[in-house]
């Protein structure tokens, strides 16, 4: 598979298991984060097809799974989103997205620390086996929501699962270490590592993005992980940190989960939002509306995140004049959002636009996002929340930041960047299908479910026949739309996973620079080898010099030096129109 | 990675760490002292005002904060100033007994000591 | 000028570590101040071997920082030995603290006799698992310093361990002092 993106340059043959598996290649070990994310994606989908059934015909036998019982349903729903968040957003936003461009866009040949990196990677691996074993642990994965509440999470009595609770918890702190191992790697590569010339405006939008967001997470996830030694210990030692009896306090999990958990979504959102901001530039052959704006909204909107934790928790008992507050300021965070999204339309008003596969994904980011944005203001209202919370209204919601963020996010990355991993176009008429009809089921999954929210559907319930308000036909019916429009999604995935594999080995060649674009990975080779450049890059001008006025090419690479004429297209070996 | 030892070693060669930290020392004493009058203001005074005094110290002193660049000192802080918004979050509902319309009935041990 | 790489790792560690103790930290003072029964369980704290430990602590920061001052005056095998003065320091701290908790088990305050027990047990435990995982790198440093080589790596391991010191220099009030 010389395809994939390392041949050892020159003096080392390293053999398979030290190219492949042992790497310290900054681009091998991407490839292995994306991997590793694209499985676990596999079992988080796998869960919720089953427990959407279970929704969609309660009682009835799922095809590939059998009966579900009660506590299977609350083994799966927190399995899903606990996967889908931790071990599919995480690693194929941040870790392979930034283990892959941050060097090769900073125009350096690998991380700073690139043993640390191999470590980090080694350590999310174990987290992902640890949590996959909890499967098959007696008494079945944990079965307490991927927000872990006490005592449900605390007391074995009550979540059924002792053993896979405390492997739960094991396992997410172990992927919190790889990711903060991960974390300090992008930073101190980001301020370090830059190639000459390449002054902090430079620097494409993604990489701060990536940067940004692993600094929130740094920031964020502390007192979680202080937290979770503490449940660990509620669980497995019987203390009583979260306990009324003992003197504890259940709430105080609470705020120790959601102070990170709210930084995380934005996270998980900035990387993104980069990878949206260098598809579009490329294909409006525009340069990027207002560079700093979106770097300053991004730090504010980091800021801003810390303050607006406790609107998880508005029926929670916390203090109504805090739920004030906290509404206040969730209501402030939508705007930085909001204003970044207005900048990415204003890049591409008056541009060249060319629909190719990423950038329909980068557009309906755009249009989902909003979407999933604007329902969020409903929820931050303390006072409509108390009817919202817990219901699918929330579980909608979230669905339409997270899909765009982790799914749609990752599609634009991987068919925008894969000529460069490997060499080879994918082919445009499987991506647009696959498109197309992803996002059309993606739709019908989750509207439906905002009328069911609405209409009183609790989250977290395994079947609606006991609620005489909601087992109504008419929102039965809602249930079956949905769970049909996630059939078809799910059913069309493989369409996704045959043009990927299928144009590894036999896509047409790519050449350095299928795009024609600015950044610095497009002036490696594709793949890059070892090293990344044969000769490391300089740097003379920003990243989004599109159709800038005067010059004959619509495009100006960052490394093209001032006074030499329009580059000769020599790296492009394949247009893409 | 090799890296030269950096430029302003010039500048801290002259510190006299051990008077830093024979001062530290004296710190320290005073802060256990200090509960011993029995006072509680003194000794939250010695206590924690000292701990504060003591840290400083050691990040100025040994960690040379003071030369590095302004910007680690800022993030530092910032973390920290991060934890106080931690703790004006959440002490509402941890740190209080009662509440508009709660209270909490838990009933302390009345032993001091020995098995729950 | 930036700040050189490895320096500048480490104050990023730093500052994640910063809201690990934060957190945990913060969650105790808020239990204790409500709790203020707990004074009478912090009675049974050794007052004594927590101020001892902090002497212990403040000393190995010294040699930590001589070492430093060493390694910049190319001086690797000074800098190697005051870094092993910094280990020893660390254990001295750690057999401090197991006859510290074998007594306090031993009168039966175990990390289930009550939440002040708890708190006591996991904030000085993940501290003392911050003390072993200095000494295991600093060790590792001392090897290469002995050798005048990779000298960098003492300050930054230096400023870790300060920072391990700092975190003592707060735990000590918080559950020896305050009673």
């Amino acid at each position: 598979m010389s395809e994939l993106a390392v041949h050892p340059a020159g003096h080392h043959d390293q053999g398979f298991v030290k190219t492949y598996l042992w790497s310290t290649d900054h681009k091998v070990i991407a490839m292995q984060y994306l991997f590793t994310g694209m499985l676990m994606a596999l079992i988080g989908g796998f869960a919720v097809y089953v427990f959407r059934m279970q929704l969609a015909f309660p009682g009835q036998s799922v095809p590939l799974f059998g009966r579900v019982s009660a506590g299977q349903y609350n083994s799966l729903v927190t399995m899903h989103g606990t996967i889908m968040i931790f071990w599919v957003a995480m690693p194929v936003l941040l870790a392979a997205f930034g283990n892959y461009l941050i060097p090769l866009m900073l125009g350096c040949d690998d991380m700073v620390f690139p043993k640390v990196n191999r470590l980090s990677y080694q350590i999310f691996l174990l987290s992902a086996v640890v949590l996959v074993a909890s499967f098959v642990v007696p008494g079945g994965a944990f079965g307490g929501a991927w927000t872990a509440y006490p005592p449900l999470s605390a007391n074995a009595v009550y979540n059924l699962t002792r053993y896979g609770a405390t492997v739960w918890v094991v396992a997410v702190a172990l992927e919190f270490v790889a990711f903060l191992l991960g974390g300090i790697n992008f930073v101190t590569t980001a301020m370090n590592s830059r190639a000459p010339g390449m002054r902090m405006f430079d620097v494409p939008i993604v990489v701060w993005m990536i940067v940004i967001a692993s600094i929130l997470f740094m920031a964020s996830v502390g007192p979680l992980l202080a937290g979770a030694a503490m449940l660990f210990f509620d669980q497995v030692l019987g203390t009583g940190f979260y306990d009324p009896a003992t003197g504890g306090d259940p709430i105080l999990w609470q705020h120790l989960f959601w102070f990170f958990g709210h930084p995380e979504v934005y996270v998980v959102l900035l990387p993104a939002m980069g990878i949206v901001a260098e598809i579009i530039p490329v294909f409006s052959r525009k340069k990027l509306f207002g560079y700093r704006t979106i770097v300053y909204t991004a730090v504010a909107t980091g800021v801003i995140s810390f303050f607006v934790w406790a609107h998880h928790q508005f029926v929670a008992g916390i203090d109504p004049r805090m739920a004030s507050l906290f509404t206040i300021t969730t209501l402030i965070i939508s705007v930085p959002i909001a204003e970044m999204l207005f900048v990415y339309i204003a890049t591409l008003y008056g541009g060249s636009i060319t629909l190719t596969t990423p950038m329909l994904w980068a557009l309906s980011f755009v249009a989902e996002f909003l979407l999933g944005g604007v329902t969020g203001i409903f929820l931050g209202a303390a006072g409509a929340d108390i009817y919202l919370h817990d219901t699918y209204f929330v579980l909608a919601h979230f669905h339409y930041t997270f899909f765009p963020i982790a799914i749609i996010g990752a599609f634009a990355g991987i068919t925008f960047w894969f000529p460069k991993m490997f060499g080879r176009m994918m082919d445009e008429r499987l991506g647009k299908i696959h498109f197309w009809v992803t996002i059309i089921a993606f739709n019908f999954i989750f509207i439906p479910l905002f009328m069911t929210g609405a209409a009183g559907d609790h989250r977290r319930i395994f079947d609606y026949s006991g609620f005489p308000d909601l087992a109504t036909p008419g929102l039965q019916r809602l249930r079956i739309i949905a769970t049909m429009g996630l059939v078809s999604l799910l059913a069309v995935q493989p369409v996704f996973f045959f043009n990927f594999i299928r144009s590894m080995v036999r896509g047409r060649v790519a050449g350095a620079n299928p795009w024609r674009a600015n950044t610095l990975e497009w002036s490696a080779p594709s793949p890059p080898p070892h090293g990344n450049f044969a000769e490391l890059p300089e740097v003379y001008r920003g990243p989004y010099e599109y159709s800038t006025e005067d010059r004959e090419e619509d495009f100006w690479p960052q490394h093209v030096p001032d006074d030499s004429p329009a580059p000769a297209p020599a790296a492009t070996a394949v247009g893409w129109r | 990675m090799a890296q030269p030892a950096h430029a302003d070693a010039a500048h801290h060669d002259g510190t006299n760490y051990v008077a830093i930290w024979g001062a530290l020392c004296v710190l320290l004493g005073v802060s256990v002292l200090g509960p011993m009058v029995g006072v509680r203001l003194l000794t939250l005074i010695t206590a924690f005002g000292i701990a504060i005094v003591k840290a400083y110290m050691v990040c100025r002193y040994f960690m040379h904060l003071s030369i590095e660049k302004k910007w680690v000192a800022y993030i530092l802080g910032f973390m920290l100033a991060l934890m106080l918004v931690f703790f004006g979050g959440v002490a509402p509902d941890v740190l209080k007994h009662e509440g508009l319309r709660w209270q909490k009935t838990y009933v302390e041990p009345a032993t001091a000591g020995g098995e729950r | 000028m930036e700040v050189p790489t490895g320096r500048l790792a480490i104050w990023w560690v730093l500052a994640s570590e910063t809201v690990v103790f934060g957190g945990l930290l913060g969650s105790y003072i808020m239990m204790r101040l409500r709790h203020g029964a707990w004074a009478d369980q912090a009675a049974n704290t050794n007052t004594w071997a927590g101020a001892f430990n902090t002497l212990v602590l403040l000393t190995s920061s010294l040699s930590a920082v001589l070492a430093h001052q060493a390694a910049e005056r190319a001086d690797g095998p000074k800098a190697a030995r005051l870094l092993r003065y910094t280990i020893l320091g660390g254990g001295v701290f750690l057999m401090v603290k197991a006859f510290e908790w074998t007594h306090e088990i031993g009168e039966g305050f175990t990390i289930t006799s009550g939440l002040f027990w708890s708190f006591y047990y996991t904030a000085a435990g993940l501290h003392a698992a911050h003390v072993v995982a200095g000494m295991v790198i600093m060790f590792i440093v001392s090897l290469t310093a002995a050798r005048n080589e990779e000298l960098h790596r003492v300050e930054n391991v230096g400023i870790y361990w300060h920072f391990v010191d700092v975190v003592w220099i707060f735990l000590f009030p918080l559950l020896y002092i305050a009673k």
